[in-house]
């Protein structure tokens, strides 16, 4: 009796080794436990781990692709499309709903609203509190300015305080744009031009959108840490399509209907987007 | 003998232990009184417009709103203690009657001497997030600002080292600045982040056009029409420097040069930064309580606000860092109606909150 329940146990160990034996079955998944999709169970890595990562927006401001910074405020002259000899004394505008889009039809969405103050160096960036998603990406959109939804008057602390609201009987919200500089008039005499931008008054209370949703196709790939440029090319608000002489508009621009219409089409490629750097 | 020699060496032993004991709970009872001890939290009270609209008041970390810091600062605000020949208070400038400025072009310092510059009025301080003070925007804290009356030779005229030995010897202050800072030991920080303190408490949103906007009450047509065109561009345009209805600062809290003269001989923030294209530029006033704060600009040269009206209207001057914003410098100005003037003032002048001059928190303590 002993002696078969001696063997008895062997064949089980026998028979329990063999079971180990045999080749287990392949588990395909993520073998990064610091991945956002670790799988415990998976034994061979397929490549697929996905990381959150930081965003940082840059926004750059160029004149036809000559860097332009706080510097050059009311110190560098500029040659418009129509030939106007200008300087520029402040630069503001306001960056909206930055959408990255992803290759699997997903996309990450900032939330924050931005500023941009040229002579303010802490307005340039934008560190978004949403991370990035390691992986393929097909596009960035944002806006320019507020879309209708977003545009709310006074609805914007930080906003607020930087006096930075579009008139209510103009529609209200708050402004897209101030441009402010000065050019050289026929007569070659310094003159004041305040290029502002917001939502378009039709008539008194009938009032139109103005925004511009941009949507850039690009493929690139985030693997780290990335920072992506939005760029500004300010000449292009002058120039395309149609060529802005600030003899003939330069001031009281606001209230301005056809001003406003064509700040928004000269607007279509004022912006691009530069660099991802990672 | 022995016995009682060992009993006494017992009793000496304990009583030794107990002194001991009681020393050393004693100690740790001051200690823990000296760290404890913090002087009792006062945040601002925000005016509901305020806090609609604004980010919350700025308040440095290193000098927290305490009752007894303001309580300090406000009886430090109006003693003539501060001036070399205990004369002149903060306050002296800076009265509570003309929203904490005076009424003259230029204050008389204590040798009798005017200054260059009109007293600035103060309230709202605590919404100055860029931190720039003075006219020049020269001061880059409102305790560093707090400092630099006294020592003005056409101000206070005194030295801080003189000042703190005054308050050092008073009978009370010592005892006041312990409440306020855990400490008697005076210093010219200290003094400076008490009047800090007690003048970011001096705050004023309850003018009418506040309570209208709160719906607590009406405006006239006068003061409405004075409105539109003070938000109209082809009009007014005040509201790029001086906020508007969800801005209720009624000031961009920067620097600009608004076309007073064709030759700049006070270069304002040029001064302070050394970049020529700041010459001439000077702070944008809040246009709150200007019913109380005649006269005006940064020298007070209009002694009334008609006299401003009519500077944007028809006397803007040029010169080479005129802001843009004066658009229509080339004609001299927007060239307002009489009407549009008068309305103009209407609207202004409902920006006054007569309740922040009689606030018995903002009175002489002293």
């Amino acid at each position: 009796m002993k002696i078969n329940a001696i063997l008895l146990l062997i064949m089980l160990v026998t028979i329990g080794c063999s079971t180990n034996d045999d080749p287990p079955a392949e588990v395909l998944g993520c073998m990064d436990a610091n991945s956002l999709n670790y799988n415990s169970a998976a034994n061979t890595d397929d490549g697929s781990c996905i990381y959150e990562k930081n965003a940082t927006i840059l926004f750059t401001q160029n004149w036809s692709g000559n860097p332009v910074a706080e510097a050059d405020l009311n110190t560098t002259e500029f040659l418009n499309e129509a030939g106007n000899l200008i300087k520029i004394s402040r630069l503001r505008y306001l960056i909206s709903r930055i959408v990255l889009k992803k290759a699997d039809g997903t996309t990450v969405n900032f939330d924050e609203y931005n500023l941009v103050d040229l002579s303010n160096v802490s307005s340039l960036t934008l560190s978004p509190a949403n991370s990035i998603i390691t992986g393929e990406y097909t596009g960035i959109t944002f806006i320019y300015g507020f879309n209708e939804a977003d545009n709310i008057s006074g609805a914007y602390r930080d906003l607020n305080d930087a006096d930075w609201n579009w008139p209510t009987n103009l529609g209200g919200g708050y402004h897209f744009m101030q441009m402010d500089g000065k050019f050289e008039d026929v007569a070659g005499i310094s003159q004041p031009f305040n290029f502002h931008n917001g939502t378009a008054r039709v008539s008194d209370g009938v009032f139109e959108q103005n925004f511009i949703a941009f949507n850039f196709d690009k493929n690139f790939t985030i693997t780290d840490d990335a920072t992506i440029e939005i760029k500004m090319d300010i000449s292009e608000w002058f120039k395309n399509p149609v060529t802005w002489d600030l003899n003939d508009r330069s001031t009281n621009l606001m209230m301005n209907y056809g001003a406003q219409k064509d700040m928004q089409k000269n607007g279509g490629s004022v912006f691009s987007i530069g660099d991802i750097s990672q | 003998m022995v016995c009682k020699l060992k009993q006494f060496q017992f009793l000496i032993g304990a009583l030794a232990v107990l002194i001991v004991v009681g020393c050393s709970s004693n100690d740790s009872t001051l200690e823990e009184v000296t760290e404890q001890y913090t002087p009792t939290p006062k945040p601002l009270t925000v005016p509901t417009i305020l806090e609609r609209l604004l980010p919350p008041p700025f308040i440095p970390a290193d000098n927290p709103q305490t009752e007894e810091g303001i309580a300090l600062g406000r009886k430090l605000f109006f003693d003539p203690i501060l001036s070399g020949n205990n004369t002149q208070a903060c306050a002296s400038c800076h009265k509570p009657a003309n929203a904490f400025t005076d009424n003259t072009r230029f204050s008389v310092g204590i040798d009798g001497l005017e200054g260059e510059r009109n007293s600035m009025p103060i309230f709202n301080l605590a919404w100055n997030r860029d931190n720039h003070f003075f006219w020049d925007g020269r001061a880059l804290s409102i305790e560093a600002q707090a400092l630099e009356p006294v020592t003005n030779p056409v101000e206070m005229h005194n030295t801080w080292e003189n000042v703190v030995g005054s308050l050092q010897d008073h009978s009370k202050y010592p005892e006041l600045f312990n409440k306020a800072f855990g400490t008697k030991t005076i210093t010219k920080e200290l003094a400076a982040k008490a009047i800090a303190q007690f003048e970011r408490t001096l705050i004023s949103a309850n003018s009418p056009f506040d309570k209208y906007l709160l719906g607590e009450g009406s405006l006239t047509q006068q003061e409405l029409n004075g409105f539109d065109i003070f938000m109209d561009e082809a009009r007014g345009d005040c509201f790029h420097c001086h906020g508007n209805e969800n801005s209720p600062l009624w000031t961009d809290n920067i620097f600009h040069n608004n076309g007073l003269d064709a030759i700049i001989t006070d270069k304002g923030l040029g001064n302070v930064t050394g970049d020529p294209n700041d010459d001439g530029l000077f702070k944008s006033p809040s246009l709150r309580n200007l019913a109380y704060t005649a006269p005006y600009m940064h020298d007070g040269r209009f002694a009334t606000l008609d006299e401003v009206i009519n500077h944007y209207s028809e006397g803007l001057v040029y010169s080479r860092t005129i802001d843009p914003l004066m658009k229509a410098v080339s004609r001299g100005g927007v060239h307002l109606s009489e009407a549009d003037k008068a309305d103009l003032k209407a609207f202004l002048l409902s920006l006054s909150d007569p309740s922040f001059l009689t606030n018995p928190n903002f009175q002489d303590p002293n």
